[in-house]
């Protein structure tokens, strides 16, 4: 044991002098492992801040909230069965309310009715068109993820009265007010004067999907009697029709099933249907749509990281070809060792160091590298999903030790087995 | 035992070797290197190796430095079959017991005297405080204590060769093998390195030294000529007095 440690040290001192007298050849075949390194742990960043922008949109969702909609959150084959289901109301969240209340071990907590539609806002010379506009209750914050960084939610009052009141996003923000804040302005929303009274703090967006910061949020009172759309306004060509679904919250998110089991009873009998017939709404989680969009997150993961895993390939080879070089050149040195007593543990250890502490070096200098380019990046794109994280660092460093033994090992072997007497007669 | 009847006795057998053949496959030629060498050594010889070339003089070199193991015979060493190791039982034999003198020195260009010559400790495992101490006692014995932190291009020749010597001698081996040792030196160099190997012997090392110029040989106690893979004469040089005391401490 004591014996492999002081040659774990001899190999260490031989391979940094390696690396100093063979200076230019040394640099030229890191920047293999160092391109490599790079590209793997840029595309590794991405991966990583496209799975977290996916995860703070489904948050958005909620793990604990059931979605009753007329579609399924799922690609379906037979879209003529769903077309024609009747829509669903938002009254339905009262009934769903009064059983949960008529109910003493309900799974389920409370049910939230949202409507939306695509409305534009405006505020002094500053429009913004085809905003998201939700109707929903003073409920709404307990099935998201919402937060106001200033002012509140609507309260319970100005739910049930309709109060003219509006909760904007982050970025709608932003638009209709660069310089002041929105607070206690009023705005526009398709000829009505609202006011506003509170801001979402950002959240960021990924791929489109579900972000507050392009929404604006008012109670579902006021919406439906100003922007319903049977109202005059969506009998237009282009205008949306309204989106209805009814959100419910659930107590014990581990009782899933349980829930959605008693919220499908309710739903049945809500719609009046009679036990042969199928269900005519959809129960969606937030898992549901996990379980769709996760392997095309995969997808990107394996694709990017097959492709930039060929850079680091290639780099791999470099360092192969250049560990094969310095054994050859050194071929005589070798046999004087074996002369001298070094078993083939000694030189296969040796020549391994000497690969992968050029691999190491190289995948440091990579890593830093992409560090200050995803620094970079951040900073010119702060909408471009990029993370850089301690495991990522960690994986890189290994899949830089790992580089430097495999592709050291077959010159390392070959220089392990050389016969000393060949060895010493090389010249 | 008949060709050995002449040489005196010194200590105990270190080399027995007995009718050792070695053959080597090129292409589609075996070339019988050695064909039946029997030879014993024994502590504090100090052995002459001659012959011309082909004549299989560095074949017998390499088992007798157990870099090589032989086809057909019998080799042991202090006692232990070296026909039977393998190359790590073999690397074992050659750290402890043998140390090499070459005639290209070999050292490693980029290490300095002292580390060169801690490189067999290394190998076998002493630790970094001991093998400072024993490197550079090596270097000092071999009149190189002010060369300690010198690199090999730093050195003249005869001093890359004494740096050698110190390596060889570090490990306190059994014999010393040294392959034309003065072959790339300048005849009074080569005098010089030939001194150190004479006051070796006296201090009871076993030298064998392999040659083929006359004047080098003649330094040994005995001589050993090899031709066409055989032994042709094997005889006892000059015998000094020596204080067997001694001898049979090392």
């Amino acid at each position: 044991m004591k014996r492999f440690l002081y040659e774990l040290e001899e190999s260490w001192k031989i391979a940094a002098a390696q690396m100093r007298s063979n200076m230019t050849r040394s640099t030229l075949t890191a920047l293999g492992v160092i391109i490599g390194i790079i590209a793997v742990t840029l595309m590794g960043t991405a991966v990583n801040g496209i799975g977290i922008g996916f995860d703070k949109s489904m948050s958005v969702l909620g793990d604990d909230v059931l979605y009753v909609t007329q579609w399924p959150w799922k690609p379906v084959d037979d879209w003529w069965n769903y077309r024609d289901r009747k829509r669903i109301e938002t009254e339905y969240a009262e009934k769903i309310n009064r059983v949960i209340g008529a109910t003493p071990n309900s799974n389920l907590i409370v049910a939230v009715p949202t409507s939306s539609l695509m409305r534009s806002i405006r505020y002094a010379g500053n429009a913004v068109d085809n905003v998201f506009t939700l109707g929903t209750t003073s409920d709404f914050p307990l099935t998201s993820t919402i937060d106001c960084k200033e002012g509140r939610f609507f309260n319970e009052i100005e739910s049930r009265e309709g109060a003219q009141v509006v909760v904007i996003g982050y970025d709608v923000a932003d638009a209709l007010f660069p310089s002041e804040s929105p607070i206690g302005k009023i705005v526009v929303i398709n000829g009505q004067l609202f006011k506003v009274i509170g801001v979402n703090a950002r959240q960021g967006t990924f791929l489109g999907l579900f972000s507050w910061d392009s929404m604006v949020a008012v109670p579902l009172t006021a919406f439906n009697k100003y922007f319903s759309s049977k109202s005059a306004s969506d009998l237009r060509p282009g205008g949306s029709s309204t989106e209805s679904d009814v959100r419910v919250k659930v107590k014990d998110k581990k009782k899933l099933n349980e829930a959605k089991d008693e919220l499908t009873g309710i739903m049945r009998r809500a719609r009046g249907l009679p036990p042969e017939k199928k269900d005519d709404f959809s129960i969606n989680e937030q898992q549901a749509f996990k379980s769709t969009l996760d392997p095309v997150k995969n997808t990107i993961a394996i694709a990017g990281l097959f492709i930039t895993g060929l850079a680091l390939f290639v780099g791999a080879i470099g360092i192969m070809n250049i560990t094969f070089v310095s054994v050859k050149e050194r071929t005589k040195e070798i046999g004087t060792r074996k002369a001298l007593g070094a078993r083939r543990r000694t030189i296969l250890l040796q020549f391994l160091i000497e690969s992968t502490s050029l691999c190491l070096l190289g995948g440091f200098i990579g890593l830093i590298i992409a560090y200050f380019m995803c620094f970079g990046i951040g900073k010119a794109f702060p909408s471009f999903p990029i993370q850089f994280s301690l495991g990522l660092v960690l994986a890189s460093m290994i899949v830089s030790v790992l580089t430097g033994l495999v592709s050291g090992f077959a010159p390392a072997w070959s220089a392990s087995r050389l016969d000393p007497v060949a060895a010493l007669r090389y010249e | 035992m008949d060709g050995q009847q002449s040489v005196r006795p010194v200590g105990p057998v270190v080399i027995d070797i007995e009718n050792i053949t070695k053959d080597y496959v090129l292409g589609e030629e075996i070339v019988r290197a050695l064909r039946g060498v029997t030879l014993q050594i024994r502590r504090n010889e100090y052995l002459a190796i001659m012959g011309p070339s082909g004549s299989g003089k560095s074949t017998l070199m390499n088992m007798l430095g157990c870099l090589d193991t032989p086809t057909a015979g019998r080799y042991e060493f202090n006692g232990r079959n070296v026909k039977e190791m393998d190359d790590d039982e073999l690397a074992a034999i050659r750290n402890r017991e043998i140390g090499f003198v070459f005639q290209t020195f070999n050292l490693l260009p980029r290490a300095t005297s002292l580390r060169n010559v801690e490189l067999p400790l290394i190998y076998a495992g002493v630790d970094p405080e001991t093998r400072e101490e024993r490197a550079t006692q090596a270097l000092v014995d071999v009149g190189l204590g002010d060369r300690v932190n010198h690199k090999p291009n730093e050195l003249s020749g005869g001093q890359r060769q004494r740096v050698a010597i110190a390596r060889a001698l570090v490990n306190n081996p059994s014999i010393i093998l040294a392959d034309e040792p003065t072959g790339n030196l300048d005849s009074k160099t080569g005098e010089e390195i030939m001194g150190l190997l004479e006051d070796l012997y006296q201090r009871g090392n076993t030298i064998i030294l392999v040659t083929h110029e006359r004047d080098i040989a003649v330094n040994a106690r005995r001589t050993i000529h090899l031709r066409d893979g055989v032994i042709e004469s094997d005889h006892a040089g000059f015998i000094p007095e020596l204080d067997l005391e001694t001898v049979s401490t090392r």
